[in-house]
């Protein structure tokens, strides 16, 4: 009884089966299809641009681009600075876009060596000052930059009639016991900036004597610029005066500074940048036409409009970082208010490549165990 | 192994599993194109930058003293979590499956919300409540006059257990407490009567049953403790690092990628080695079981006991799970500037607020909610946050239905196929997803689904696919224990008396696995709305999830755009949370008195 049962529920079964996976296939061939356009007369071409994910920037200023040259643009991000990159370069035999953005001077030999970018030689280039100009064959371009800086907290300061520390160097001094917090290296783009600033300013043969004594002194590690400005550092509750962060920070504290009701708008900002020499780390954002592009006539008029004013005067706002082209102004608040270092510590991008993996072992060694 | 299971399975063995091959070809063609293809092609493309070969890596690995301490840190914290995990959870499900009280469903639905936080926002709640200016100790320091902070939270283990036990607690009351639920408490009281103690009973009577399911349970808790990125990443600091963390550093910091592979890869087969040892046990621990329904299982408090362990458990629950959040909320409406500030060295109440103006300034504030709403860098990536809310719902309901709609059959198969070789092979593999490298499967995903054939590049399927990738493993495993506890004798006598499988299935299966579907549903929609790894990788810029949106207004110096990151995590656990209160109110026509 039971098995001739199950026997005879057996065959609607398979019937039935058979008539759900037909029904599942209907219904995500349904999901699947898409209304076909119709073909304009002069359908906009598009353009692909594959980046980091702080990458911003105006409406109105991409649109301007999109209605000179008929163009779509559209935006790839694609994780932090170093995910991006991998992602290119995985893809580089079949490129994903037709612009890389965003590889900065501590990736970009990463990138060079592994001829991901066609050569451009911009007629813009010549508005940008050599210094930025890092790959002399012009595969990588210079768009932007930014410099890794101790920030500290005004009011800290003030209260305690404490100096804040001129040099890195100072940091060692007994009055400045545990009141840093940087980022590993390892883990996070600042920390490795900073990093290269200590083996610019001591030499390799000095910084890791300067990040024992910064140990024996309380430094704090952290792995990323958020837990060391938002949790550790003192303006957002936490106990230490100084972090590692952007020369630009303080500024965009300003900028970004709560309203408060009944009084005046701050004219000061709450934070400072020590941007004394040899103090900072320059980063220096490229910009790449990928290798393989279809669209090699639109990729070099994006980098020329890239490295024109236009978008130069749109990225402080958008990304935090400055322009490259001398032609660019900045806007009235940074003038008055950003501190720009006068000689960071430079080291070139070869440098920083064949170093980066012993400096990052030796730097976990003597930081953290 | 009852008389009746052993005639069923045998005399289905020969032929029983070619129906289920149909049920089980939606969801391995989905794996196979969206998890084992773009998995292959990463592993395929790191080994193939080894110089020494494929076998090198690993040789690099097992002779690395450090890499050695990473894989043996990352097994017993994720141990360690876990029994922490079921210490808090279990009495909170017997808490939530027996009785019925005041604002149960409120509670419910509140400890289901830290699923779904993205970590950089719970470590914002958890500065927010136990940081060095959070309420513990800014408490503590003024109760007892403390020069500096006494807790320490950044950089220990202790934030990375606490993290993962607030995280995973949910997971152990939703599926054992609801299988709990429907557990008939006469067996027990059958116990008792016959001279049992009640922690004999429970012992002897009640844990056996709900075996299978803690066991489910604990695997999907171990393997995310695992598998554990952020948590590590920011609460524990730079000094611990798990295989998935050394992925990452290997990965990004390094380019070192047949290392990594080879990380991953040692990953993926501890995962596999585990959910196979699980399911050779679970198919011992399974027992038909007759489920009923909550109305009948579920009592009011009634003695002094219960009511003081009912007391005990809440607060704990609401310490552990609801003070973060509730922290963290209150600092949205906070102005950065009037929290005290105290530097190192002074006493607490000598600071006088710690700035200049302290005092001057009012301690409630709208404007970070206010400035969500305004661009003000006219920024073509720029949503308001009502749109944003609009994306992360429309993928997390696309979420639910991809994930039912390629769980069910899975879930079905499993159940009623259980000693089949298909079930034995396929159990194992859904898993996989959960135990795999996110930062691995990532790069896959955009080299393998980025050209042709597929491209999806830009596609919006691409995030709620990469949200099911997750989701599905919680589908089925909640689905599976309650399709497989339903007595076959109830289905057979359904079939006999003529009903169609058909009918069988709506009558019999949907009313008693009703609420494992509501499970699996909730499971869906919170894992689809807090994910962020994978949809910062895949989202299209212009269409940002609230998560997403948040990570860039975190990742921006400012006192509005911190402020404004607090205010849009508070929104997301309101509509989080309303959501599970809905999901909880949903009844099918005939689930309604399950």
């Amino acid at each position: 009884m039971k098995k001739q049962n199950s026997y005879n529920a057996q065959i609607p079964a398979i019937q039935r089966m058979i008539g759900l996976l037909v029904l599942y296939t209907i219904i995500l061939s349904a999901c699947a299809a898409r209304p076909a356009t119709p073909a304009a007369v002069e359908e906009p071409r598009r353009l692909t641009v594959m980046t980091h994910d702080s990458f911003a920037v105006s409406d109105s200023v991409i649109e301007q681009f999109e209605q000179a040259n008929n163009v779509n643009v559209s935006f790839l991000l694609s994780g932090d600075t170093g995910t991006a990159l991998n992602k290119a370069i995985l893809a580089k035999n079949a490129p994903l876009a037709d612009v890389f953005y965003g590889v900065d001077n501590t990736f970009l030999s990463r990138a060079l060596n592994e001829g991901i970018f066609e050569t451009y030689n911009s007629p813009v280039l010549g508005d940008i000052p050599p210094e930025f100009q890092l790959d002399p064959q012009n595969r990588a371009l210079p768009v932007d930059y930014g410099d890794v800086c101790l920030n500290y907290d005004s009011a800290y300061f003030q209260e305690k009639s404490l100096q804040p520390p001129a040099t890195l160097d100072d940091l060692l001094k007994p009055e400045y016991r545990s009141l840093l917090v940087v980022q590993n290296p390892v883990t996070s783009s600042p920390g490795l900036a900073f990093l290269l600033a200590t083996i610019g300013h001591f030499g390799v043969d000095g910084y890791l004597d300067f990040w024992r004594g910064l140990a024996a002194n309380d430094v704090k590690a952290v792995n990323d610029w958020n837990t060391a400005y938002y949790t550790e550092f003192t303006r957002a509750g936490g106990t230490r005066p100084i972090v590692v962060s952007y020369n630009s920070s303080p500024v965009f504290e300003l900028i970004y500074a709560e309203p408060q009701e009944g009084l005046p708008a701050p004219s000061q900002p709450p934070t400072a940048a020590v941007v004394n020499d040899e103090t900072c780390f320059r980063q220096v954002e490229f910009v790449g036409i990928l290798k393989g592009t279809e669209n090699l006539d639109l990729a070099e008029k994006w980098i020329d409009f890239m490295l024109s004013p236009a978008f130069q005067e749109d990225m402080p706002l958008q990304m935090f970082v400055f322009p490259v082209n001398s032609q660019a102004r900045l806007q009235q608040t940074f003038v008055e208010h950003l501190q720009v270092p006068a000689n960071p510590v430079s080291l070139s991008p070869d440098e920083i490549a064949d170093g980066r993996e012993t400096w990052l072992q030796a730097w976990t060694e003597a930081v953290l165990r | 192994m009852t008389a009746e299971q052993q005639a069923d399975s045998s005399g289905r063995a020969q032929r029983a599993w070619l129906p289920y091959l149909g049920l089980w070809l939606l969801p391995l063609g989905f794996l196979t194109l969206f998890y084992f293809y773009p998995l292959a092609n990463i592993l395929a493309a790191s080994f193939g930058r080894s110089q020494a070969g494929a076998l090198a890596p690993f040789q690099e690995i097992f002779s690395s003293p450090y890499l050695l301490k990473v894989i043996w840190f990352t097994f017993w914290q994720a141990l360690l979590s876990t029994l922490l995990t079921l210490l808090i959870g279990l009495p909170g499900a017997y808490l939530l499956a027996r009785f019925d009280f005041p604002g149960k469903s409120l509670l419910k639905a509140l400890t289901s919300i830290p699923f779904i936080l993205p970590t950089l926002v719970v470590a914002a709640a958890f500065n927010a409540l136990l940081g060095p200016q959070g309420w513990l100790n800014a408490g503590l320091m003024t109760a007892f006059n403390l020069a500096g902070p006494p807790i320490q939270l950044t950089n220990t283990l202790g934030a990375i257990l606490l993290a993962h036990v607030f995280y995973n607690t949910t997971i152990v009351l939703r599926m054992v407490g609801d299988f709990w639920s429907h557990i008939d408490p006469r067996l027990a009281q059958a116990a008792e009567v016959l001279g049992a103690t009640p922690g004999q009973a429970l012992r002897r009577v009640t844990l056996p049953l709900l075996a299978p399911t803690i066991a489910a349970a604990a695997l999907l808790i171990f393997i995310f403790d695992f598998t554990s990125f952020g948590v590590i990443l920011i609460l524990g600091g730079p000094r611990y690092a798990t295989i998935e963390v050394e992925i990452y550093n290997q990965t990004i910091g390094f380019f070192n990628l047949p290392l990594a592979a080879a990380l991953a890869v040692i990953q993926l087969a501890c995962t596999l080695a585990l959910t196979i040892l699980y399911s050779r046990q679970s198919e011992r621990l399974s027992r038909p079981l007759s489920l009923r329904p909550q109305s009948y299982t579920m009592r009011k408090l009634h003695t002094c006991h219960e009511r003081l362990f009912a007391a005990v458990m809440v607060t704990i629950l609401l310490v552990l799970m609801i003070a973060p959040l509730a922290a963290l909320a209150i600092r949205s409406v906070t102005p950065v500037g009037s929290i005290a500030r105290v530097p190192p060295g002074q006493p607490a109440d000598s600071t006088g607020g710690g700035t200049q103006d302290g005092g001057s300034r009012s301690n409630f504030t709208l404007a970070y909610y206010r400035e969500l709403g305004a661009n003000r860098r006219q920024s073509i990536f720029y949503v308001p946050p009502t749109t944003a809310i609009a994306i992360s719902l429309a993928y997390a309901a696309m979420t639910v239905l991809i994930s039912l709609f390629l769980g069910l059959p899975a879930a079905w198969a499993l159940a009623h196929s259980q000693s089949s070789w298909l079930s034995r092979t396929m159990d194992p593999v859904i898993m996989l997803p959960l135990g795999t490298s996110a930062v691995t499967l990532g790069l896959g995903f955009i080299m393998a689904l980025s050209r042709p054939p597929i491209d999806l590049r830009a596609s919006p399927w691409l995030v709620p696919l990469a949200h099911t990738l997750v989701a599905f493993p919680f589908v089925v495993r909640s689905m599976a224990p309650a399709l497989r506890s339903i007595r076959p004798r109830l289905r057979h006598a359904a079939a006999v008396l003529g009903a169609s499988p058909g009918d069988v299935a709506r009558r019999i299966d949907l009313p008693m696995a009703g609420r494992a579907l509501l499970v699996a549903a909730a499971f869906a929609f919170t894992i689809s709305l807090g994910e962020f790894g994978a949809t910062a990788l895949l989202a299209r810029p212009e269409y940002p999830t609230v998560p997403v949106v948040i990570y860039r207004l975190l990742s921006q110096p400012g006192a509005m755009n911190y402020g404004q990151a607090l205010a849009l995590s508070t929104i997301l656990m309101v509509v989080a949370g309303l959501g599970m209160l809905l999901i909880e109110r949903v009844r099918f026509a005939e689930v309604g008195e399950f």
